[in-house]
């Protein structure tokens, strides 16, 4: 469980800004979901989180330190598509993660470390309920079994903070439930601080503990790369919160009936 | 069973071919047939020669064979590491890339007489001429193929804690591999052009060598089973290539594709 702290950080390709002024406090254990409509800059959050882009000003700080340069083994991520190794079976992607940890040189295991691993690994397949595809390959998954072999595999180093970028974007409304029924038990679970980027706002309405918008706010139309995105909406989704949520009605996230 | 008609026509072509010439003149040397051919080659195969006691189209076979899969294995090794770290470092393929898209455009052919001058007329000119033949395509396809992994891939590899060399070793190499075995198997024609091109100009013995060699008596009935003979153990190579692929790497075939 860790907190992020984004202090004005922007984020320009050239003339172009994406993000601007963005401020922004996530208290540890949060489930913060990130919406605003396409183009407006949720990935590029998500990626300055991830360390696989850096803010062109500003800091971000996870638990007061500075974020790390590159992504690591802290910072888990689940992405669309392409989250999960397609030449390795279910229990291998998630073994990999133990062998990154254990074994710098061959990242393989042998003996009583790797039956430990593999143990660990059962333990979360088991979660997401992958134990008998073990040995399948993800092209013989469909599209949500992939999805919960990338969140399985994305726990295995027990990130602080995981990081959904659409996880569930491309799945049938169906498997969609589904896999909502199963983030939120994980994310309790693990006691992880999670973010998750979506499209969807009545997704990121029913997951979420806070719910960030992110739009353009002011916009020149003679040059429309000039100002970027930056915080919206800000709304507290908990269910003591003061503030009204939209006429949506709340599920799962605290125990309350869908 | 449909595949087989064409062989079977070409080959009645041949044989009514054959024996029309030999009816209009029986000194015809062009379309030797069948049963000339059978003998030559069975000479070639099973007679010892008087000279030395080889067995020509055994010696001539693994003399070719040796070089081949010598020029191979060192054209797909330099293909592989460079590939890789072109593809997977910017700063490798900033500083190596364009010298290696120019090497590419160097007619092998035309260095094979420097090739000849450095490094003498033995065994090593006519491996150096394969792998400089075919290592700058295999290090261009591999670049490409490392270069086609989802950048997704590379990123969750690093958010599980891998190094940039776990992940060469752990997710790029793996992913790699029947591309590798592809651009080999693309790569066994261009090899046997080099092959064959340069112990047609220096050599003393090997498949190329005999068939240059005989020509010079227009002994068709000698080189037409060669050729069958070359074509034959190329398919093989590729047939056999194709399978070790589908069999060591079965999550790449599952379209299908790869034959």
């Amino acid at each position: 469980m860790s907190a992020l702290s984004l202090r004005n950080v922007w984020v320009e390709y050239g003339e172009q800004i994406v993000l601007e002024r963005i401020n922004l406090e996530v208290a540890a254990g949060s489930f913060l979901s990130v919406v605003g409509p396409s183009g407006a800059g949720k990935s590029t959050l998500l990626r300055l989180i991830l360390g696989q882009e850096r803010p062109t000003r500003g800091t971000i700080r996870i638990d007061g330190a500075l974020l790390p340069a590159e992504p690591g083994p802290d910072r888990g991520v689940v992405f669309q598509r392409y989250s999960v190794f397609p030449h390795l079976s279910v229990l291998r992607n998630i073994l990999v993660g133990f062998e990154f940890e254990q074994s710098p040189l061959l990242a393989r295991l042998s003996g009583a470390a790797r039956q430990d691993a593999i143990e660990k690994s059962e333990a979360l397949m088991d979660a997401v309920g992958l134990v008998e595809h073990r040995d399948k390959y993800p092209s013989a998954l469909s599209g949500g079994m992939q999805q919960r072999l990338a969140i399985a595999q994305a726990l295995a180093r027990r990130p602080k903070v995981l990081l959904l970028d659409e996880p569930f974007g491309a799945l049938d409304p169906g498997t969609r439930e589904q896999m909502h029924e199963l983030i939120v038990p994980l994310w309790r679970g693990h006691k992880m601080t999670v973010l998750m980027v979506t499209h969807d706002l009545r997704e990121a309405m029913a997951l979420g503990t806070r719910l960030v918008a992110i739009d353009r706010v002011r916009n020149d139309p003679q040059s429309p790369a000039r100002f970027g995105s930056s915080i919206t909406y800000d709304l507290d989704l908990t269910r003591d919160s003061a503030v009204p949520v939209l006429g949506f009605a709340k599920r799962g996230v605290n125990g309350g009936t869908s | 069973m449909l595949a087989l008609v064409p062989f079977v026509l070409i080959a009645a072509i041949y044989v009514i071919g054959s024996a029309e010439r030999r009816a209009a003149n029986p000194n015809d040397k062009l379309l030797p047939p069948v049963s000339e051919m059978a003998d030559a080659f069975g000479r070639a195969a099973f007679e010892a020669d008087r000279r030395n006691g080889e067995y020509v189209l055994w010696s001539d076979t693994g003399a070719s064979l040796r070089r081949l899969g010598a020029g191979l294995a060192i054209a797909t090794a330099i293909g592989l590491v460079f590939g890789v770290t072109i593809g997977l470092l910017p700063i490798v393929n900033a500083a190596i890339a364009p010298v290696i898209s120019v090497i590419c455009m160097i007619p092998p052919m035309a260095v094979l007489p420097i090739l000849f001058i450095v490094f003498g007329l033995g065994e090593l000119s006519k491996v150096v001429l394969i792998v400089f033949g075919i290592a700058p395509f295999m290090i261009r396809d591999l670049t490409f193929a490392v270069r086609r992994i989802p950048a997704e891939l590379l990123i969750k590899a690093q958010s599980l804690g891998a190094s940039t060399w776990q992940v060469a070793i752990r997710v790029v190499l793996p992913q790699i591999m029947p591309r590798l075995l592809e651009a080999v198997r693309l790569s066994l024609g261009p090899a046997f052009l080099f092959l064959i091109a340069a112990e047609a100009i220096a050599a003393e013995n090997g498949l190329g060598y005999r068939i240059f060699l005989v020509r010079r008596y227009l002994a068709m009935d000698t080189i037409l089973p060669y050729v069958a003979w070359i074509t034959l153990l190329a398919f093989l190579m590729d047939y056999v290539l194709g399978k070790i692929s589908r069999l060591a790497f079965p999550w790449a075939h599952t379209d299908g594709g790869g034959r």
